[in-house]
């Protein structure tokens, strides 16, 4: 209402002021994304072509055909499975742990949010010492812990090893954002009313029914909110991986397949095509959720 | 161009806060930028020595070092092909001789050289049959410095004896035994770099080399033999039992598996003659700390990469860039360079008491062995056919060495990727 | 609301419970600092090995000696690392600082204007720029790298700084927003009453208002952009004249020819040091930030 009122007074000032940015939105997001989908429908499928023309959607069909785009596509779902899985059950439990308040909250807090402020690129050595895959008597890293504490029979191959590549990628992804979901849970529970709490207590549930009930309930909108996060970075991921593993075969996902068809292979065309790829599966979560949004702002106003 | 400097120029105007831009425009005196994939040990030192030689020559010419290390330039190549993209080529860029350079030349991104090889002489000096691999419809595109040799055995002494290995083995076969009797002794057979898979890949170019022959071999990167055959699948199972013997970290770096050897804990290394020289700026000894034998079943036959530098179109520094070929092509450069880092020179006329009696054997052998190119390397087939290629091998590894079929299909793939680029 | 949704997760909860602890009490009290304490170990063994294996000297670092630490503190890894490192660590701080300050006045423009001063469609255009906050930067890499070129940025810095501006534009613009929309209307209401035009509004109510929306917005542009490796690699390709903390890092620590653990472990530790330092201190704008980029209170 109060919106309204400020459109009477100035129905088009606040627009001229964006208007730069709505410019370089619809240039460098919307127009680049529009040559990346012609670049991908045409034949550009090396350095030196000349004569460029549209061939439908021969590149995206011959996608399907090449073991190395499929096996990079399901490596990235499995991936994305894992990780997003992982990411909601040890924020959760981490915000769980800490949602009661408990002497040194601020510092454990503060550790579990820390590798979000990291680099991949810094991280990667210390993770590839950490999952080598070297055994027994010359094991180092995760799997020598493993044997210390009496855990020696789950010695693993880690990322290098077809069979679990990407359930060990994404421990160091796990890694880094569960954090960051613990953040968006803690606020979640400490939005949720004391009073809802207290009224069930007398009403005699118990702590899990309450949970169960009254509190997860209330979060089912940040589980939505950390699915979309969590979702469209997963996605995308690229230098975790390229820091770790660099282009190994095995951990090969579509991020690093693209950039290895733009510069290995010089086939922009391909490179499109994945490209887009990528970014369909991403706007099909993230623009319903974008117009969810919207609505219940609305609603809400 | 108004429109161009407008936006510069918008933006320099943005620059508020930190003055101090370092280096942040290109300099404007004379300079040469050259990039190579040379970043550590006898590498990096030999570099050191050539351009020693290029500052005595240009004084006046600063020198920067676009290094990207590693992984036999697998990474560099992305970075410069993203360069050239860019409009932003360095002033001379390494690249192998072979199939690797074609990659450029079909893309238009370096220039033709043969007025170099009139004027310093070279098609006298170098190697008929190496000028050929560099050579794209009569025009010599790049100018080669050094001769490595891919096919060597590399062991430890100490560890052979501890096994009770007298000799080095000659074949396949008697290699494999050797390596059960390393196991015997609780020493792998065999040091495996895994970390990004042209290492293992490189294992499989000799093992195909060494199953099947110098002529079988050269007709894979053709066509003419056919990656679903006999020959290939008796190759593979000889990889699948070499690889059964190999360290269990399957994610090392070349060094780092090397390391395996000199300490004892690996028996035998296929790898590079660079090797060589990155355990010497460790400082061990050949003879005594490593050893080497050309690969069981190579013998006579020397499987060769050359790393050349070319001119990249639209190089800021073209005057400095043409410097830097004249001395990369000269005397004292190839004399300067090779010794340190482990390679022979090209040029015919090199003195061969500048070199250690590896270099030395090496030198003969590159003049009366068979010779054949190495894939991993560049000679035999270009960019994209090499990635598809160390994808496959990469594939079969972490596989667990299981899945042939597969195996044979992305070979098979990867030919095709290599005759569509 | 932003602002709120980071202090509720700082909120202080009273600890200490009004009745004793009885022994279930107990007993789940003792459980969660147990489990409190193996996360603690879990995230902090990454930047444990990074931190002791880069005090062990150059050649004294090795894999198998991971996890132990150094008997004496040997630095002697840093100073050759901080030579190599040196350039490019500035040259990250000159266009990060310049795309951190751009980006924030640019948001809060944007900000205030879809919190406070809507148009006809405002909501959808926001709604579009949000979008833009989720593509992957692969789906325009193609074409951005042909307008550096014909701009003539190629060749300059500024290619990044130009990138991390232009698609910082959505998360600066929804923090900004989401900042802003906490603001009580009354007090537009009131300078309306008074005269003021919108613009002025903004310059001396909001403006003055906005330091902390601000801190949150250059902390997490400083952030993501020096960490950023993506942009780096594509756009600037690794020429020497132009490498940044990510690149050159990537050069010593993603080598197959790295022979020297100590130096790695050290550029690692350098190249995270700023981004740490800002975190520890300005911990709880970092977190803001991060809560500002889910959208919703």
């Amino acid at each position: 209402m109060k919106a309204k009122k400020n459109r009477v007074h100035s129905p088009w000032g606040g627009f001229f002021f964006v208007l730069p940015s709505i410019i370089a939105m619809a240039v460098f997001v919307y127009g680049m994304i529009g040559y990346t989908v012609r670049e991908s429908l045409q034949n550009r499928t090396n350095s030196y072509t000349e004569d460029v023309f549209y061939v439908g959607l021969t590149n995206y069909i011959e996608l399907w055909q090449d073991p190395e785009f499929t096996h990079a596509l399901s490596n990235l779902l499995k991936f994305t499975a894992v990780f997003m899985i992982g990411c909601l059950l040890s924020g959760l439990i981490m915000s769980l742990l800490l949602e009661k308040g408990i002497k040194g909250e601020g510092f454990f807090r503060s550790t579990y949010l820390y590798p979000m402020a990291i680099s991949f690129i810094a991280m990667g050595t210390s993770w590839r010492w950490l999952m080598d895959s070297a055994r027994d008597a010359d094991a180092t890293g995760l799997n020598y812990i493993l044997q210390k504490v009496g855990l020696g029979a789950l010695q693993s191959d880690w990322y290098t090893s077809e069979a679990g590549s990407m359930f060990a990628m994404s421990l160091p992804a796990i890694w880094q954002m569960s954090g960051y979901v613990m953040a968006l849970f803690l606020a979640g529970f400490r939005g949720i009313p004391d009073d809802l709490r207290e009224a069930a207590r007398v009403d005699g549930a118990s702590e899990f029914k309450i949970y169960r009930h009254i509190l997860f309930p209330q979060l089912s909108p940040t589980f939505l909110t950390v699915l979309i996060i969590l979702g469209h970075i997963s996605m995308k991921v690229f230098d975790l991986i390229f820091g770790i593993a660099t282009k190994s075969y095995v951990t090969k996902v579509l991020a690093i397949y693209m950039w290895q068809v733009i510069f290995d292979f010089q086939n922009y065309a391909k490179g499109a095509a994945i490209a887009i790829v990528i970014l369909l599966m991403i706007a099909v979560a993230v623009i319903p959720y974008l117009i969810y949004v919207n609505k219940t702002e609305e609603a809400n106003k | 161009m108004l429109k161009k400097s407008k936006v510069a120029a918008v933006f320099a105007a943005l620059a508020l806060v930190v003055t101090t831009a370092p280096a942040s425009t290109a300099a404007t005196d004379k300079q040469l930028e050259i990039f190579t994939w040379w970043a550590s040990g006898g590498e990096a030192a030999g570099l050191e020595g050539m351009t020693t030689e290029f500052n005595r020559l240009n004084p006046n010419t600063p020198f920067i070092n676009a290094t990207v290390a590693g992984a036999a330039g697998v990474n560099a190549k992305g970075v410069l092909v993203s360069r050239m993209q860019a409009g932003n080529p360095p002033d001379t860029f390494q690249a192998h001789a072979g199939e690797e350079l074609s990659s450029y030349v079909k893309a238009g991104q370096i220039e033709d050289l043969t007025f170099l090889y009139k004027s310093e002489g070279w098609d006298k000096v170098f190697p008929k049959d190496l000028i050929k691999t560099i050579t794209v419809k009569g025009k010599i595109y790049s100018v080669p410095v050094n001769i490595h040799r891919s096919n060597v055995l590399w062991w430890n002494p100490a560890a052979a004896k501890k096994a009770g290995i007298t000799k080095a083995p000659a074949s396949l076969d008697a290699m494999l035994a050797d390596m059960a009797k390393f196991k015997k002794v609780g020493i792998d057979g065999i040091a495996l770099a895994g970390n990004g898979d042209w290492a293992i890949a490189h294992l499989f170019d000799y093992v195909l080399l060494a199953s099947m022959g110098p002529d079988k071999f050269n007709g894979l990167w053709t066509g003419k033999t056919k990656w679903s055959g006999p020959e290939v699948s008796k190759a593979i199972d000889y990889l699948a039992k070499i690889l059964a013997y190999g360290n269990s970290s399957k994610s090392l770096d070349w060094p780092d598996a090397g390391k395996l050897v000199t300490t004892g804990k690996a028996g035998f290394f296929i790898m590079g003659d660079w090797a060589s020289s990155q355990w010497q700026s460790e400082g061990l000894k050949l003879g005594k700390d490593y050893t080497w034998a050309p690969g069981p079943g190579t013998n006579g036959i020397y499987q060769w990469l050359s790393d050349s530098f070319t001119l990249p179109k639209g190089a800021v520094n073209r005057d400095a860039g043409i410097a830097w070929l004249k001395v990369s092509g000269s005397l004292a450069g190839q004399d300067a360079f090779n010794p340190k880092k482990g390679s022979i020179a090209v040029r015919t006329d090199s003195n061969p008491k500048l070199y250690d009696a590896y270099l030395q054997a090496a030198m003969k052998s590159w003049k009366k062995d068979r010779l054949v190119g190495s894939t991993v390397h560049g000679v035999n087939w270009g960019n994209a056919g090499m990635a598809a290629y160390n994808s496959a091998v990469g594939r079969f590894y972490s596989g667990g060495a299981k899945d042939k079929k597969g195996f044979v299909k992305a070979l098979d793939a990867a030919l095709k990727a290599h005759q569509n680029s | 609301m932003s602002s709120d949704i980071a202090s509720r997760v700082t909120r202080k909860v009273d600890v200490r419970n009004k009745k004793k602890l009885d022994g279930k009490g107990q007993f789940w009290l003792v459980f969660r600092y147990f489990a409190l304490t193996i996360l603690f170990v879990i995230a902090a063994l990454p930047i444990y090995i990074m931190v002791i294996n880069s005090v062990k000297g150059i050649t004294g670092v090795t894999q198998s000696a991971a996890f132990i630490p150094p008997t004496t503190l040997d630095f002697s890894a840093w100073g050759p690392t901080w030579e190599i490192l040196r350039e490019p660590m500035f040259r990250t701080l000159f266009f990060v600082v310049q795309s951190s300050i751009i980006s924030a006045v640019i948001g809060a423009i944007n900000g205030f204007v879809f919190a406070k001063w809507r148009f006809r469609g405002s909501t959808f255009v926001f709604t579009t720029f949000l979008f833009g906050m989720f593509i992957p930067y692969q789906a325009i890499m193609i074409p951005l790298t042909k307008f550096n070129q014909w701009a003539g940025i190629g060749n300059t810095i500024y290619v990044l700084v130009f990138a991390h501006v232009i698609y910082g534009i959505p998360i600066c613009t929804l923090i900004f927003r989401n900042y802003y929309a906490a603001i009580p209307n009354e007090l537009i209401e009131a300078a309306r009453v008074d005269g003021a035009g919108m613009v002025r509004i903004f310059r001396t109510i909001f403006l003055p208002l906005s330091i902390p929306g601000f801190v949150v917005v250059l902390i997490w542009q400083f952030t993501s952009a020096w960490n950023d490796f993506l942009f780096a690699i594509f756009l600037t390709g690794g020429s020497p004249k132009l490498s940044v903390a990510t690149t050159a890092l990537n050069f010593i620590t993603g080598s197959g020819n790295q022979v020297y653990y100590g130096n790695n472990m050290t550029a690692s530790l350098i190249v995270s040091i700023p981004t740490l330092l800002v975190y520890l201190f300005l911990g709880r704008y970092f977190l803001r930030g991060l809560l500002s980029g889910s959208l919703k209170g």
